[in-house]
């Protein structure tokens, strides 16, 4: 690659996690490097020539399919999108599993209870079709939808969200990857449910505020906070907060 | 068997890709209980890697289009060694499947009157692909996952390996698998199976697929008796990336093509003109003006009156091309073909329609394909062959054995056409849950599971770390993916299928030797011993199989005999075990019903 003069290094130092949920600690390993490379062909290097037990997740190696989630240097990356030349050259590279979730072994998490959320949101519900079976849309009312659809659920949101991070509420807050599969719910065309409710009281959308931090790591830039998480607030704020729709509320016995 | 989780079902499902899914689904809407155990967690399987779309004769896009069209491309495409009623049934159920994903959610691009949008792709007569951009597989995984977690009779065990089927006198009775996070066995009783587990990708070294591509449910369905048929063909993807090194062999789509992009050497010739075979010689255009003529048309969204241009033959005969022109020197700076959309359409179109390539070159390799031409050759793509199915039910020849997808044979036949992969999971992965469903449901007595063969299985398993310090067993798995790649590549010898077997079998050796460090839990080592048992065997049955085929076809590429052999266009190759050997063997393909052969022939 471009940009460095001088001595290209032939090697590198990677500092991996190796380790469990209770003990673990950093483990050096030096790697040959290639153009082009990536962190996840580093890693694969070590497991291939000296740790064939290092766990790590990993599928499509395209940016696709969102599983080599990781904190390189500290950042919330994938590993298959991260060029090892984006590194200053000789200094050695950091790998420590997503700090949001319990670790399992290595750099895997433990993500089961990002699926448990997914489960409890209200399913898509059609309104009727037309009468010859089928559905007329836009493509630009489909456009916004489409972008929240984009999300390869890589959780590197959830890392990142200090709601999640910091103040471990995953009692009370879905977190950034839920909303944004909430709001490609709410904003579908033909989706004839209303999920303000679950939003107020389960996704705990009030949580959120604003600081971007989702939106800045997304692999797949997806708008997380403007696009998604704002225009949700808007809605619970017009369903829950507006004195007339509440009182509505309160006369057809649904508050 | 306390050792053991121990779990019981109506039907297993193996592999949550579209397919798997599918099948999933189906199942628990016939009131079955259902289990569906995959490699990696739940929506990462290979089907979010399918980009250009799904092939199903909506004519939306273009009203010429009918089911009969897409059965004639698809048998075409398959140089006629289809199944011809699985054909059929594709073209005439994926409209249906296809909408029916749109009414749980999907959202695919639309056409300017709101409908669903569709994209031209390689052997396809008309614009036949429903698509979204250029993650068509996400939208139809990220579909499927949200109504499978929501159906109320389906365990998804995520993260958990299937190492063996069990049999009770010679019928499906449950499997053998462990939970790749905590190394525990995990005894799965069930009435039926569906297979739903993928291909074989990763034989090769330049392979497009994901590390779960190790041909598990062609193995298993080995192991269990069932047979195999048309393990000769493998498709090379014309179109896999070849620089920087670390990025080689993953895909870039055919939808490229489709939306205009074309095929150069070093010359600067659109070299694909001297390449359209005589079965396709009227479909083709022959000038590059009647090419552009046609790409005008399609950009413009006006019914293409033009032939079309030669990139979008099918991919057999585009992926040999591209490895001519590269051997007789006339390849870009990195041993590829130049695939350049970049002075054919709009920046802003190519951001908009393919927007994941566009991405992956950017980040990946360092290439703006809005404005610099991609180097692309062939990378491992796909399985054609597979485990013999009823065409109905998708039933194996073991009773209570079922599969669907990729694992499955027949379909295809000697070549796949892009887009009909997602079809096809759709179509037979609803048929297989349906079939496996009414099976279990007739089953008069629960098979029983055989406890002495289970604590054989185990110890099998557990092999591997009695023999610590052994060789890596990523160091057999590359000798094996170099081997493929050499001899049992693109183009066959007899000799170097020869010496291929003789080959395999020392790393057969070699595999039983090998040793892993540390404990059972999350151990990607020992599971990639196991993985290469798989892709040993599968390795074996395309050698075989590529042997016993002396002819030219489709995928398959025999030197000594460069034509078609209409003998061999009569029969399917079929590989089974017997004892501890492979068996080759020919057996006829049933002849075609009188008014498929007249869609062929375009009479209707």
């Amino acid at each position: 690659m471009s940009g460095s003069n001088g001595a290209q290094s032939t090697e590198t130092v990677l500092k991996i996690f190796r380790g469990d949920g209770t003990t673990g600690a950093f483990k050096d390993y030096t790697v040959p490097l290639q153009p082009g490379m990536v962190v996840l062909d580093a890693v694969h290097w070590v497991q291939a020539h000296q740790a064939s037990d290092l766990a790590c997740r990993w599928n499509c190696k395209a940016g696709r399919c969102g599983s080599c989630s990781a904190e390189v240097n500290g950042k919330p990356r994938l590993m298959c999108m991260t060029r090892m030349d984006h590194f200053p050259p000789g200094e050695a590279i950091t790998l420590a599993p997503m700090k949001a979730f319990p670790v399992l072994k290595d750099l895997v998490c433990d993500v089961s209870w990002n699926y448990g959320v997914n489960r409890r949101i209200p399913a898509f519900r059609p309104r009727a079709p037309e009468p010859d079976g089928t559905w007329r849309m836009q493509q630009e009312d489909i456009d916004r939808v489409q972008e929240f659809r984009k999300c390869i659920e890589c959780f590197l949101c959830q890392d990142v969200c200090h709601v999640l991070r910091d103040h471990d509420r995953k009692d009370r807050f879905a977190g950034p990857r839920f909303l944004v599969r909430i709001a490609g719910l709410e904003m579908h065309p033909l989706d004839a449910a209303s999920r303000t409710a679950h939003l107020k009281e389960e996704a705990g959308i009030g949580f959120c505020n604003i600081t971007k931090c989702c939106t800045e790591v997304c692999p797949e830039s997806i708008h997380i906070t403007d696009n998604a998480i704002i225009p949700l607030k808007e809605r619970v704020v017009d369903d829950f907060y507006d004195p007339l729709r509440r009182l509505w509320r309160r006369l057809r016995g649904t508050a | 068997m306390d050792r053991f989780e121990t779990r019981t079902y109506d039907v297993l499902v193996i592999g949550a890709g579209g397919a798997g899914l599918r099948a999933a689904i189906e199942a628990a809407e016939q009131g079955v209980s259902v289990a569906v155990v995959c490699k990696s967690l739940l929506g990462k399987a290979h089907t979010v890697m399918a980009e250009g779309g799904v092939a199903a004769a909506l004519a939306t896009t273009d009203g010429r289009d009918s089911w009969k069209v897409h059965f004639r491309d698809t048998m075409r495409g398959g140089k006629l060694l289809n199944d011809w009623r699985m054909a059929q049934l594709l073209a005439q159920e994926a409209p249906a499947r296809v909408r029916e994903l749109e009414a749980w959610g999907a959202l695919f691009d639309r056409t300017p009157d709101g409908r669903i949008l569709q994209r031209n792709f390689g052997g396809h007569q008309y614009p036949r692909l429903a698509h979204v951009g250029d993650r068509t597989g996400l939208e139809m995984i990220r579909t499927l996952q949200d109504k499978t977690v929501q159906a109320p009779r389906i365990d998804v065990l995520m993260e958990s390996t299937v190492a063996r089927l069990l049999t009770e006198n010679g019928r499906i009775s449950g499997a053998l698998a462990y939970r790749r996070d905590s190394g525990r066995f995990l005894l799965l009783r069930t009435k039926a199976a569906v297979l739903a587990t993928g291909g074989i990708g990763r034989a090769y070294r330049i392979n497009s697929n994901s590390w779960e591509y190790t041909g598990d449910g062609h193995a298993l369905a080995y192991a269990a008796g069932a047979d195999l048929i048309g393990m000769e063909f493998v498709q090379f993807h014309p179109t896999g990336m070849v620089w920087p090194l670390s990025v080689r062999g993953i895909l870039v789509t055919e939808g490229v093509r489709g939306e205009g992009g074309v095929l150069k050497n070093s010359r600067g010739e659109r070299f694909m003109f001297r390449y359209i075979p005589e079965m396709f010689r009227g479909d083709f255009a022959d000038t590059e003006a009647e090419a552009d003529r046609w790409v005008a048309d399609v950009i413009a969204g006006r019914k293409a009156e033009a032939r079309r241009p030669p990139e979008l033959l099918t991919r057999d005969v585009v992926a040999r091309a591209i490895a001519q022109e590269v051997r007789e020197g006339r390849g870009s700076p990195h041993g590829g073909a130049f695939l350049d959309i970049a002075s054919r359409r709009k920046a802003e179109d190519i951001r908009k329609k393919l927007p994941s390539m566009y991405q992956q070159f950017l980040e990946l390799a360092d290439v703006d394909i809005t404005r610099e031409p991609m180097e692309v050759f062939p990378t491992t793509h796909y399985m054609m062959g597979g485990v013999k199915v009823d065409p109905e039910t998708q039933s194996a020849t073991v009773p209570g054995l079922f599969a669907a997808g990729e694992v499955a044979g027949g379909l295809h036949g000697a070549n796949r056409l892009g887009g009909n992969s997602l079809s096809d999971l759709l179509v037979f992965g609803r048929r297989a849950g349906l079939g496996a469903a009414n099976y279990a449901r007739g089953l008069g007595s629960e098979p029983q599971v055989d406890a002495p063969r289970v604590e054989a299985i185990t110890a099998e398993l557990l092999a591997p770390f009695e023999r610590n310090g052994g060789e890596s067993p990523y160091a057999v798995q590359e000798s094996l993916q170099d081997l493929m790649g050499t001899y049992v590549g693109i183009a066959r010898t007899a000799d170097d299928l020869q010496g291929a077997l003789a080959e395999i079998e020392r790393l057969r050796a070699r595999a039983g030797r090998v040793g892993v460090d540390g404990n059972r839990q999350f151990n990607p080592g020992w599971h990639t011993t196991l993985d290469l048992q798989n892709l040993l065997t599968v390795s074996e049955a395309v050698t075989r199989a590529a042997l016993a085929r002396r002819e030219s076809r489709g995928a398959h590429t025999r030197v000594e005999y460069p034509d078609s052999d209409p003998q061999f266009g009569r029969v399917n190759v079929v590989v089974r075990r017997q004892g501890d050997a492979m068996t080759v063997r020919e057996e006829p393909i049933a002849p075609m019903s009188g008014d498929l052969k007249e869609i062929l022939e375009g009479k209707e």
